[in-house]
């Protein structure tokens, strides 16, 4: 099969992804620079947070958002081995996407979007960074609309078979980003853009907040399958053995989609305009959506186990040595369920409503997301690249040793970084401020930490610095080799047979997801209806 | 389908887990009242100003009929009004809070005293203060430039020395009164 057309789309998607990257990983040390007060010259509350918006928007929605596309189109040609549906399509919503970056770049940079990625009306931006981040969020959907016609497409040309459980994973997400998104699109298509327009006169924070809780939670999670989808089909090959169990893998899957939807309260616990009984449900349903990664951190560890054992790892502990720590995939897995298992231990404490309230906002939080999304997930992404490139360009690898090194130092700068963060968060300082300027003893204690994390974020920079060379180095470099492997998926330990059509379709699943979502947010939507609300006047920063 | 019997075995030590934490945070919210801010209650942010409850003169610490205190405080950029109160130690304390222009959030280190501030809405919160000292008030939501420089800030003072100055204002009330009306 010749799938030029989805290497060059997932080539192209990825690009745009690691140069976002690239640029937002410059910036995040320019702000723990800024941030510690030790840099005089360096400091500029204004260009702090507009960098502190720019690097927001690029790490969170743009490396996130085109590489999940780019993988996902290369991941639907290839395991099902089939064409891209459409490609003429495909390459518009890549247009369109990219338009939008550009489109909210502008303002972001110029100093004319500085209200965070969480956007937080009544504060308002430029309506050109309203749009451009609507434009994204439409070239997705182009996204998503393929890859549930590509699935549905191959079930209808393989009746009663197995969809490939890579596959199942990527339209799971591209699912899963159609319900997320259509909280935040409400938002901004109904309240954001009309005021920053003029049509309106105000807006109510509360509803808008409301909305933005519902893609608040979900997105995480779609940022985060492309990771667990590498847990499961490419780790256990890697490392040199079989998936455990791949009827758990759709499970987790499954359940991670349906229950990642209706809990994104636990972003409001500490807001008055929902009720605690609404708290206490999506408190609820943000406890059920760890059960998917705790069976994910099983299966994916006893696969590694087997990978062990069967390299002659002895004893209870002895398997983890003899794992083949030199393979990129497999280290990155490690070192990702390490930081899995601190950000997990950190979730948990966020997650018990009033307990919340202790760590609310404070530098805990960006310490706790820092650890699990730029940490677990984001280790993930450079594997699967390490993974991909040499396949894609068609070149090996430039370097297995720098890969190895980049990805130890990203472990080892992301553990440096977010320990003194949550430090920090314990010790009551707010997160979102760009210097220290309360006149109280308390302040003293934060200092030290400050310039750890400076250290953390060096050598962050560095790594992610590596990244990009190894990249451009791989795919650019002058070498006449030519690379021949092909993808290679994990083969499940048990074959997998009599699978039930609920593990292997979406239809049913979606109508949970409905009734789930009218029960966790329809009367919380409609009683802004109900009530006498008072609307809030734009303001500017 | 195959699942594995050690699987069948994690996913219910799994479930005990979650369950575990879900029925710790219901007995504390159900049978002990420990409950995130969530009063759902509106008021216009633009006439905050005109309103009686968050009017000028009604700011600050009030000790209620019924001997509760009450404080009603303020949020706007770039401080929390008034900009220092005296409170009791080991006291509950009921805090209303509300914002005259944008999103603000408030936490006091340390302590549970922690609420999102939304325009067009009433935050109450309630806590207390085991321990007397000097509590910044910070806010902890971006709300502008000038975010970094709000805060406001709160005296915890003992019990003992509270009720000791409770009871001589009362009874200095009268003179105080007459003195002013004297400076007039």
């Amino acid at each position: 099969m010749n799938d030029t057309s989805a290497k060059n789309l997932a080539l192209s998607h990825m690009w745009v992804a690691f140069a976002a990257f690239i640029v937002a990983c410059f910036m995040g040390e320019f702000q723990v620079l800024e941030r510690s007060g030790l840099f005089e010259s360096l400091t500029s509350i204004s260009v702090y947070f507009a960098s502190v918006s720019t690097h927001g928007v690029l790490m969170a929605f743009v490396l996130t958002t085109f590489f999940i596309m780019g993988f996902g189109y290369y991941t639907a040609s290839n395991s099902l081995n089939v064409p891209i549906w459409n490609p003429k399509l495909a390459w518009t919503g890549f247009g369109i996407a990219l338009t939008g970056v550009v489109m909210a770049a502008v303002p972001l940079l110029s100093g004319l979007a500085s209200v965070l990625y969480t956007f937080y009306p009544p504060v308002q931006a430029h309506v050109a960074f309203y749009i451009g981040a609507t434009l994204l969020v439409i070239g997705s959907w182009v996204w998503c609309v393929i890859m549930i016609v590509m699935f549905y497409q191959w079930k209808k040309d393989n009746p009663g078979k197995t969809v490939p459980l890579a596959m199942f994973a990527t339209t799971a997400n591209a699912l899963l980003w159609l319900w997320t998104s259509a909280g935040v699109a409400t938002e901004v298509l109904f309240q954001l853009i009309p005021l920053a327009l003029g049509l309106m006169d105000t807006v109510d924070p509360g509803l808008a907040r409301t909305l933005f809780a519902w893609t608040l939670h979900p997105i995480v999670y779609f940022w985060l399958i492309p990771a667990y989808t590498a847990f499961y089909v490419f780790v256990p090959k890697q490392a040199g053995s079989y998936l455990f169990s791949e009827e758990a893998a759709r499970m987790a899957f499954i359940v991670l989609v349906v229950f990642a939807l209706p809990i994104g309260f636990h972003h409001l616990y500490m807001d008055p305009e929902q009720a605690k009984g609404w708290k206490l449900l999506h408190g609820v349903g943000t406890f059920i959506v760890a059960l998917p990664t705790l069976v994910t951190g099983f299966t994916v560890i006893a696969s590694l186990e087997i990978a062990g054992r069967l390299r002659g790892g002895k004893g209870l502990f002895g398997w983890i040595g003899s794992l083949p720590w030199s393979n990129p995939m497999t280290l990155a897995v490690i070192l990702s369920l390490v930081m899995l298992i601190f950000g997990g231990f950190g979730g948990i404490v966020n997650a018990s409503y009033a307990m919340n309230a202790m760590i609310h906002n404070t530098a805990w939080v960006p310490g706790h997301f820092h650890l699990i999304f730029a940490g677990t997930t984001v280790i993930m992404y450079f594997a699967i690249a390490y993974y991909l490139w040499p396949i894609l360009s068609k070149k090996p690898l430039a370097s297995n040793s720098l890969a190895l090194v980049q990805l130890w130092t990203w472990f080892i700068g992301m553990s440096i970084m977010t320990t003194p963060w949550h430090v920090l968060g314990l010790l009551g300082q707010p997160r979102r401020i760009s210097s220290v300027q309360y006149n109280n003893l308390l302040t003293m204690s934060w200092e030290p930490y400050e310039i750890l994390m400076i250290l953390g974020g060096l050598i962050l920079l560095i790594s992610a610095c590596l990244f990009f060379y190894i990249l451009v180095k791989t795919q650019f470099g002058a070498t006449t080799e030519i690379f021949a492997g092909e993808v290679e998926y994990a083969e499940p330990l048990h074959e997998v047979k009599d699978l039930p059509e609920y593990l292997n379709d979406f239809k049913l699943w979606n109508k949970v997801i409905a009734v789930l979502m009218l029960i966790s947010f329809g009367v919380p939507i409609l009683q802004f209806f109900f009530m006498d609300t008072y609307g809030s006047s734009a303001w500017g920063y | 389908m195959h699942i594995d019997p050690l699987e069948k075995k994690w996913v219910l030590i799994s479930l005990g887990m979650v369950s575990l934490f879900i029925s710790i945070i219901m007995v504390d919210a159900l049978l002990h009242g420990v409950n995130a801010p969530s009063n759902v209650e509106t008021i216009d942010s633009r006439k905050i100003h005109l309103s009686e409850e968050f009017a000028e003169d009604n700011l600050g610490v009030h000790i209620e009929e019924n001997g509760d205190i009450t404080v009603r405080m303020v949020a706007g950029r770039y401080a929390f009004f008034p900009k220092q109160i005296v409170l009791p130690a080991e006291t509950k304390v009921t805090f209303r809070w509300v914002s005259m222009d944008v999103l603000h959030g408030v936490h006091m280190p340390m302590t549970n005293m922690s609420t999102m501030i939304v325009p067009g809405y009433v935050a109450q919160v309630e806590s207390s203060f085991p321990r007397p000292g000097e509590y910044p008030i910070l806010c902890n939501e971006y709300c502008g430039l000038g975010h970094d420089h709000m805060w406001s800030k709160a005296f915890v003072i003992d019990k003992e020395e509270w009720d000791a100055s409770i009871a001589e204002q009362n009874t200095t009330s009268d003179t105080t009164a007459d003195e002013e009306s004297n400076n007039e």
